[in-house]
């Protein structure tokens, strides 16, 4: 056991230094209910790194105590919305941050409730890595199953499955390898590419910033060191060149003539002076005569990197073009085969329905041509059906567009194969897709 | 872009080019989009972003300046020369004006807090725009840890917490009918601590009274405020002379400063380090009020 209670001893705060030029960007989704610990978790890794003020904790302690909670409810930090407080219960995704001398975390926090699917796959769609909280009483649940689903659907590269309560199972080796493989076993049936399982106890502090001395049968890292060390650069696609245009910037000056400069942030792959390039859908190619930002020049751009790039020829561009290689260039599609998560409470996907789709850059309206299954996401059950898919649904369809989009398989491209479905009339996002194929 | 190892970005890079991405899509996609400028040091930033995200064009929207007529005299002086030095249109939104003509009425205890967002939805009725640039950030305070980067205002300019659009990858949805708006943030994801990082490698100019310097000032409610003509000393409240900085720059009747002996962004950033109260809590009178103070007020429109 490291530490009883909360404490600052061990912490370690993004420091003033140098390293803060160093530090990179890790984006991270968890999901667990309150039962699961999640939020005493995440208490935990903002106080042990000096994240978590004492105001803060002080209106927690304050509002806990008025409450009659037992012990410091540490679910009201992040339950910041009135509703949330009243009923107990969180609503949506929260965002909080902390940092190390190593890395910058933002962690999507997402409620754990069955009926919040939509959340978890918000939350999920720009997070590099996934926590997933499991009661080591309780073992694996339909709830673990389904965030473990989610989290593969939304393609998160790397997961991390937090056993947590190891306190009150006195530390077992055996029941921490019991949920451990039979996680294993089914994440393997999910194309997981990287799967890490900690025994953790978040209200002691096990292996949370430092290993724990409860546990010496553990031999892997203390949860925020694999945190701070698992490898993300490489998850990043660095080999398809799509840059989405997103504005044409054009600046009616006096001293500036003659400017023509293509703004967007590099999807995937590396753009650099010289490079041949097609663009979309025209097809026409250019060469790149530089990659700008307003610092200067730079040698080469590469994702996330917001730029502007400059073509040697003059070809009519703009928003919603994609700048590809001749060789290496996304489907030009009108047909689109997604697996769509359903977020409208209002109004169900239906088949024949009209809405606009949003994708990159680039806008189009949409009508369902069909929808293939509704897929029970328990079960992996395939139910063929179905006529419509309502709040937290997911199936796939078939989509036919008014323009082409410029799309890859969002297995191969999270940027360029996700789009959102919005609701022309009410103008609410309400489903988010993922390409399959574009036939 | 500073890259730390091959095809690698540091933090303040990822932040500074998603922020970009977002200032662009909004003027790509909005009609008349205006970023609020309150010479504080989020919306600074912002306006750094702006010019880096539109070069070497200038800057293709408006800046607005919410005024309580409660100033730092160094803040309008810092704002002038902003919007002279970057070509700036500036759009004053006078919350004085707006009692003169009868639009608000002061609220009992002076504060105009409160009583600038009708201030502020009047000037976006008058000028018509669709889309405004905010510098809140999501770790300031826990109503704004669940707001979107693109917040959706209905016709009275409210936020609704619990009908949000959902936001997933970088597809943000700016639609809405006329009259109604969106509230951007192109600093959701920015902390206090990145901020004065961002400040640094950019040696960005800031007013002068975000650095350590005397200043007489009074004790009230913990804090301290500056003794000015918005905010006299009451009965029975000590004058003293403390060296003091200010970690927020709100309305001068109720933004305290802390003491402080950082004179230079390096010691700045020490002290962000280092320090175990939030912006909000330490200096700012208007969000003690209670549990939900944020959220009420961002209900009826604040920014």
């Amino acid at each position: 056991m490291t530490t009883e209670t909360l404490t600052p001893d061990s912490a370690r705060s993004a420091a003033a230094g140098p390293e803060v030029r160093r530090m990179d960007l890790l984006r991270f989704a968890t999901a667990g209910s309150v039962d699961d610990g999640k939020s005493t978790l995440i208490g935990r890794l903002l106080y042990d790194t000096k994240s978590l003020f004492t105001d803060q904790l002080a209106a927690v302690e304050a509002v806990s105590a008025a409450r009659g909670d037992e012990y410091t409810n540490l679910a009201l930090l992040t339950d910041g919305l009135r509703a949330e407080r009243e009923q107990g219960i969180t609503i949506d995704v929260a965002y909080r941050y902390f940092a190390t001398p190593r890395r910058k975390f933002i962690i999507a926090d997402t409620p754990g409730h069955i009926q919040y699917t939509r959340n978890m796959v918000t939350g999920a769609s720009t997070a590099d890595l996934a926590l997933i909280l499991v009661d080591a009483r309780k073992g694996l649940v339909e709830q673990s199953r389904r965030h473990a689903f989610l989290c593969s659907l939304l393609r998160v590269p790397h997961l991390v499955l937090c056993v947590n309560k190891m306190d009150l199972v006195d530390y077992s080796q055996e029941v921490f390898e019991r949920i451990a493989d039979e996680f294993t076993a089914f994440a393997a049936k999910l194309d997981v590419p990287d799967l890490t399982v900690v025994p953790i106890s978040a209200l002691k502090g096990d292996n949370i910033v430092t290993r724990s001395e409860s546990m010496p049968w553990y031999e892997g890292p203390a949860l925020l060191h694999h945190l701070e060390r698992v490898h993300i650069a490489s998850d990043r696609n660095l080999v398809d060149v799509r840059f989405p245009v997103q504005y044409v910037i054009r600046p009616q000056s006096t001293t500036v003539t003659d400017y023509r400069g293509y703004a967007g942030q590099v999807a995937s792959g590396v753009l650099k002076p010289g490079d041949e390039v097609m663009v979309l859908p025209s097809g026409f190619t250019s060469r790149i005569a530089s990659v700008e930002t307003a610092d200067g020049p730079v040698a080469e751009a590469f994702p996330p990197m917001s730029v502007t790039v400059r073509l040697e020829d003059e070809i009519d561009i703009s928003r919603g073009d994609m700048i590809c290689r001749p060789n290496n260039a996304p489907a030009v599609a009108q047909d689109i085969e997604a697996m769509v998560c359903w977020m409208d409470e209002t109004r169900p996907l239906q088949v024949g329905g009209k809405y606009a789709i949003k994708h990159t850059t680039r806008t189009a309206r949409a009508i369902v041509r069909g929808l293939h299954y509704r897929l029970d996401i328990n079960s992996l059950h395939r139910d063929e059906s179905a006529a419509e898919l309502r709040l937290n649904e997911i199936g796939r369809v078939r989509l036919r567009t008014t323009i082409p989009l410029l799309a890859d398989e969002y297995r191969r491209n999270r940027t360029t194969g996700g789009f959102v479905i919005i609701d022309e009339t009410t103008n609410r996002t309400v489903a988010a897709g993922m390409i399959v194929e574009t036939p | 872009m500073t890259a730390t190892a091959a095809y690698q970005v540091t933090h303040l890079d990822a932040l500074e080019a998603e922020s970009i991405f977002v200032m662009r899509e909004v003027v790509a996609e909005m009609e008349r989009p205006v970023l609020l400028f309150s010479g504080g040091k989020d919306s600074i930033v912002m306006l750094r972003l702006a010019q880096k995200a539109f070069a070497p064009a200038h800057i293709p929207f408006p800046v607005m300046h919410v005024d309580t007529g409660h100033n730092f005299p160094e803040v309008l002086d810092y704002r002038d020369r902003r919007v002279a030095e970057l070509s700036l249109h500036l759009v004053v939104a006078s919350v004085p004006e707006a009692l003169a003509s009868g639009l608000v009425r002061e609220s009992a205890d002076g504060m105009r807090n409160r009583i600038q967002t009708p201030v502020l939805l009047d000037a976006v009725e008058k000028h018509r725009f669709d889309a405004l640039f905010g510098g809140a950030r999501r770790d300031e305070e826990k109503a704004r840890a669940k707001e979107r980067v693109f917040s959706f205002r209905d016709e009275f300019g409210q936020w609704d917490p619990k009908n949000q659009r959902p936001e997933l990858w970088s597809l943000y949805n700016g639609r809405h009918h006329p009259g109604e708006s969106i509230r951007v943030f192109p600093l959701s994801n920015w902390t206090e601590l990145d901020v004065w990082h961002y400040i640094a490698r950019e040696r960005i100019e800031l007013p002068s009274i975000y650095y350590a310097h005397e200043r007489e000032v009074i004790e009230r409610d913990g804090m301290l405020y500056a003794v000015n003509e918005f905010l006299p000393a009451r009965a029975g409240e000590e004058r003293f002379k403390a060296q003091v900085r200010y970690r927020t720059v709100g309305d001068a009747s109720c933004t305290a400063a802390v003491r402080s002996d950082a004179d230079t962004v390096e010691k700045v950033i020490e002290e962000v380090a280092a320090t175990r109260i939030t912006e909000r809590g330490a200096t700012r009178g208007d969000d003690r009020v209670s549990e939900a103070a944020m959220e009420d007020r961002k209900r009826e429109g604040y920014f």
